[in-house]
This record gives C-alpha cells, structure tokens and sequence, in this order.
C-alpha cells in the first residue's frame, strides 16, 4: 500500500476519530438532563402554555445550525487556502450536520405554528431565508455527488459553500430587517426572557452542541474513510494496469 | 387539531427522529466504508 493511502486508512482508527464511550455517556447525561429541563423545570409560559416548549429545542437546533454552517464556512476557506483535503472533509461533515439541525427547525416551528398563528407556515422574511439555508446545502450535499474527481468536487463546493454561507447573516438579521410573524429576539438587546427559561434554554444549546461535536467526529471519520477507499482502488487500478 | 400537549409530543419525537435517524445513516455509510477497506486492503 503506498504511504498517503496507508496513513489515510491509520487516521480512520476508532481511537483517533472516534469518540469515546466517557465523551458519549456525559454528552447524553446533558442531553437526557437538558431535555427533562425542557419539559418539566422551566415554567409554563403563560400565555401559549406548555406548546411553547418546543422553543427549547427550536431555538437551540437554529444556534447549532449556524454553528455547523459557519464551520463549513471556514473548512471552505481554509481548503480554498491550502489545498488539504481535510479541510474539505470538515466542511462536507459539517454541511451535512448543518442540514439534520435545520431539519429539525423546519419541522418544530410549524409543529408550534399551527395552534399559536392558526397556520403551519406562511412566507414571511425568517422562515423564507431559513428555507432556502436548508434549499442551499442540500444542493451543496447533491452538487458533491456530480463531481467525480476528488479535488474538483472539493474546489467546486468550497466556493458553493462560501456562497451559500451570506444567507446566514440574512437569516439571523432578518427578523430586525424585515417586517415578520416570527417572534423577536427574547435574549440580548430587548429579550425579556425569563431567568429560568434562559438557563434551560442555554443548557438545551450546550447539549445540542456536545451532539454536534460527537456527529462531527463521526462524520468526519466517514469522510475520511471514503477518501482512502478511493485512494485504495485508484492504487488497485493502477497495480492491475502494471501487471 | 392537535392541542398544545400533543403538539409538544409530536414535536419531540420528531426531533429525537430526525437524530436517530440520521445518526442510524451515518453508522450505515461508516459500517460499509469499513467493509470496502477491508475488502480492498485483503485483494491488494
């Protein structure tokens, strides 16, 4: 086996990438905690009544969208920068986590649409802009499966990922931009959230970004694994070409 | 229509869902790739 794909296949090891049961038992702690948080330690709100629950895994799954969004963001650059491919696996694994948070936003919300405005969905600036993040990195996802050729296909989505990522800032500034039916902001400038919710709110995000952290390794790993296969029947090609 | 109970019920399972099932395609695709290593590590 020659050197790059003999490394490749090492650095796919459980011990490197994969994360371990110590990091995975706490990271479910949280999210076991977080969720019974969500549901049963902070208060009733009063006026939408227990629906509004859904806010604590809506919101935080939007946080870790962005987040997943942004470091596809700087994978794409720094592939875009120096050429290695591990940045370009980065950005693919975290396009793609990206896509699986933002699923879960654009099911909740209308989930907790429906009995608050009396409709599932309607076309306004936030949920629009949302819609067409989630649009944009599947057609990044689905962009990576028509470019056979591993620099490329690598060069092409960084630059489609760089483009992708200017409707982040739309989507986060939208509700101040645009006239919209989504709520304001409850935290930072004008919130008037609660102090328990606020707690439980940030805690549901901890757990979902320690969720992000164990898929991003994992995706990663697949990642890697992909490109020594390839290298691994390129090298088997050329070795029944020599022979 | 659903009231606000079931909604919230509905709602998480649908993220618990969409976790697992996507955690579920990840370990699939991993489970191959390491198969198609092995395979093409063994024929070398």
């Amino acid at each position: 086996m020659a050197d790059g794909a003999a490394s490749v296949v090492e650095s796919t090891g459980q011990q490197k990438w994969g994360p371990g049961i110590v990091e995975t038992l706490g990271i479910a702690a949280l999210v076991a905690f977080a969720g019974y948080a969500a549901l049963f330690i902070a208060p009733t709100e009063r006026t939408m009544g227990v629906i509004q629950r859904i806010f604590y895994f809506h919101v935080p799954s939007a946080w870790t969208g962005f987040v997943a969004f942004f470091i596809n963001l700087i994978g794409s650059i720094a592939f875009l920068r120096t050429r290695n491919l591990k940045w370009d696996r980065l950005a693919v694994a975290s396009a793609e986590i990206g896509v699986a948070f933002f699923t879960v936003v654009l099911v909740t919300g209308p989930i907790w649409a429906r009995p608050v405005w009396g409709i599932w969905w309607t076309w306004d600036a936030r949920l629009t802009s949302s819609f067409v993040l989630w649009l944009l990195y599947v057609c990044y996802l689905l962009l990576r499966t028509l470019v056979d050729e591993t620099e490329r296909r690598a060069v092409v989505s960084a630059v489609f990922g760089i483009f992708a990522a200017f409707d982040i800032p739309l989507v986060y500034f939208s509700i101040w931009l645009f006239r919209t039916q989504h709520p304001q902001p409850v935290i930072g400038q004008g919130g008037s959230l609660d102090s328990r919710m606020l707690n439980v709110l940030l805690l549901c995000w901890m757990a979902l970004l320690g969720v992000m952290v164990l898929l991003l390794r994992q995706r990663v790993r697949l990642e890697t694994l992909r490109h020594s296969v390839e290298q691994l029947r390129t090298e088997s090609a050329r070795d029944a070409g020599a022979e | 229509m659903l009231n606000g109970l079931q909604s919230l019920t509905v709602a998480y399972m649908a993220v618990w869902a969409i976790f697992f099932g996507y955690q579920f395609s990840v370990g699939r695709r991993l489970r191959q790739l390491q198969d198609e290593v092995e395979r093409l590590k063994t024929r070398r």
